[in-house]
């Protein structure tokens, strides 16, 4: 695993084409089937781009459909549908950030300091299982457990006399913001630990030895030995989130969305998909597309120059 | 993993931070406590939906099944199998999945092995001609329209071809081809006149089952959850991939459900709860089935996928 930072080669021979197809045209061979596949459908998709430039009509294809320059841009920045999108898309993925991000932190260095090490693979098992089940399980599972009538929970507080009325967890915009949240974090907690619990592992035995003769309690040698030990990862993974600030998952959205909380689950993937292949609104969803496109390329850019500046490696 | 094992003396050690001191504290009961009221989450909402599936409708309608079946039947499991769309899902999506793990597999290992080889000219373009895909994507519907024009719109080639190709486990395979196959074994084998494909077939796969077996896992199990291409690009019933077959079960009764909450006081039910609750239990139970073979795998795959190559 560690000699990915082997010099590039002590000699720089240079071959020529013609002596490197020789020795290894069965290499280039293999590698026209990868190729071929990205040229054709990641960068055949390119040029489909322009719709967002025209204003594509299928009926008439691309030949038939008129340049419009950036009008389409002009009216998607003026739909207020697509601001609503923008707006929820950026506020629920901070949001995301925000509490998902130290969730794993957190687990991992309880999970590092639990005793039994049968009861740590136990658990560790358990907590990793929603990582593995499809957003379709989630949800389903989800409302049977939130609806506000005869969801479990609810019928459980009810009985317990905690509350008079069910909770709309998933059937009020407010509410369900929270529980479309907290399920996300709890669908991401256990499996985002496995990389800290690497870099813990990774940190020196004698670290922790000192701090004991020092006279360090367990409080203190988490603080100040685990943490700044697996700083880089968090450094690195911190960034690398940044980076999807403007990606929505419709998946997510559509599993545990109904029509009463439109007004929050309403973000860009949902637009893209309601006006593009709903409503045969070629032109707006492109361009909206695009534009997510090109954020989410400027945020990892600019997420892979801060690591840098911090010293870590960085992701490019 | 792997590093786990080497640095094992240590680990022990480093866990120790914790066994060293004498005694089980309060603050170890707090901690335990936390985590086991965080499994419970992840395990119990699935008990509840198990319990339901095999619990008799009255008792379910009347909300007393928790966690322990009431008044066990097996009819609404029967109704599933009985119903040929469910099987018939369930069954293209085993077929898809597999077909989609080979065909992904290879594609894989047709990239990952030349790439691997630092002398290999013209490496760095085609890297980045590889990789770019995973940065910067045309989006839906640049993709629908390429994808109609291809004939493959609404045919299964729609939720295969297209994602075959992952930069991601690419470049897992070959950071592992780099760190784990010696170049001098590779190298003898040329010196005695082996081929490319001679070494890569009969050296370099055999030395890489552990990433063979965790990379299918990975296009496995990423093709078996998810379902928005299915969304997007397929209309036909008879593509429906299980996942989304599920989803659109349990859309559909709930927004039944709500327009009837409206106006009838929540009595009406298009899917009753009994069978929904069998679905989804049908839908996850292959699933954990093969879980903790799995989960060993992933960890051990995401762990290679860190270190950046």
């Amino acid at each position: 695993m560690s000699n990915q930072k082997k010099s590039k080669g002590g000699i720089k021979t240079t071959t020529s084409w013609k002596n490197a197809l020789k020795r290894d045209w069965q290499l280039y061979l293999l590698l026209i089937i990868p190729l071929a596949l990205v040229i054709i459908f990641s960068y055949g998709a390119y040029p489909g781009l322009r719709m967002a430039f025209m204003d594509y009509k299928p009926a008439k294809g691309y030949a038939g459909s008129k340049w419009v320059g950036l009008d389409t841009f002009h009216k998607v920045f003026k739909d207020a549908d697509f601001t609503r999108a923008l707006r929820n898309s950026i506020v629920f993925n901070i949001a995301d950030l925000l509490v998902g991000f130290p969730m794993p932190i957190i687990l991992a260095l309880i999970l590092n300091e639990l005793r039994f090490q049968r009861f740590k693979k136990v658990s560790q098992t358990i907590l990793y299982l929603p990582h593995f089940l499809s957003w379709a399980i989630i949800g389903s599972v989800a409302l049977t457990m939130f609806k506000p009538s005869s969801g479990l929970v609810n019928v459980a507080m009810m009985n317990a006399g905690l509350i008079e009325q069910g909770i709309p967890f998933l059937n009020e915009k407010w509410h369900w913001a929270i529980t479309y949240l907290l399920i996300g974090v709890w669908q991401g907690m256990g499996w985002g630990t496995i990389l800290y619990l690497a870099a813990i592992t990774g940190i020196s035995g004698e670290l922790y030895e000192a701090a004991m003769i020092d006279g360090a309690n367990r409080w203190q040698r988490m603080v100040h030995i685990t943490l700044p030990g697996i700083r880089s990862t968090i450094v690195t993974l911190l960034i690398m989130n940044l980076g999807r600030v403007m990606g929505s998952n419709l998946e997510r959205l559509t599993a545990l969305g109904n029509t009463q909380v439109k007004e929050f689950q309403y973000q860009l993937a949902v637009y893209i998909f309601n006006k593009g292949i709903g409503n045969n609104k070629f032109s707006q969803a492109t361009a909206v597309g695009l534009f997510q496109s090109v954020i989410g390329v400027l945020l990892v850019l600019m997420s892979d120059r801060i690591a840098k500046k911090l010293g870590e490696d960085g992701l490019l | 993993m792997a590093n786990t094992k080497t640095i094992n003396g240590e680990e022990s050690f480093s866990a120790g931070g914790a066994h060293a001191v004498i005694g089980f504290k309060i603050s170890d009961a707090i901690m335990m406590l936390v985590i086991v009221i965080l499994c419970a989450t992840c395990v119990l909402p699935f008990v509840h939906v198990a319990a339901k599936s095999i619990s008799g409708n009255t008792a379910v309608m009347s909300q007393s099944v928790y966690f322990w079946p009431k008044d066990v039947t097996f009819d609404a499991f029967t109704r599933v199998f009985a119903d040929e769309s469910m099987t018939k899902s369930m069954f293209f999506s085993v077929w898809i999945t597999l077909l989609f793990t080979l065909l992904g597999m290879i594609v894989c290992t047709c990239a990952a092995y030349p790439l691997s080889k630092k002398r290999l000219k013209g490496r760095p373009v085609i890297t980045f001609l590889l990789m770019v895909p995973m940065y910067f994507s045309a989006g839906i519907i640049p993709a629908y329209i390429l994808y109609h024009q291809l004939h493959i719109l609404d045919t299964f080639w729609v939720l295969i071809l297209p994602l075959i190709y992952s930069p991601y486990n690419m470049l897992i395979m070959k950071n592992f081809f780099q760190s784990t196959i010696p170049d001098s074994l590779e190298e003898s084998a040329f010196l005695d006149g082996a081929t490319n494909f001679q070494i890569l077939g009969k050296i370099v796969l055999p030395l890489s089952k552990p990433i063979l077996a965790t990379l299918s896992l990975f296009y496995a199990v990423g093709r078996w959850n998810s379902y928005a291409d299915n969304m997007y690009f397929t209309r036909s019933a008879d593509l429906k991939m299980i996942q989304y077959k599920l989803y659109q079960l349990v859309a559909s009764a709930t927004e039944a459900q709500n327009a009837s909450l409206a106006d009838t006081g929540g009595v009406a039910q298009t899917t009753p709860e009994v069978l929904q609750a069998a679905c989804i239990m049908f839908v996850t139970v292959p699933i954990i089935v093969i879980y903790p073979f799995l989960q060993k795998y992933f960890v051990q795959g995401t762990m290679i996928g860190a270190v950046k190559g």
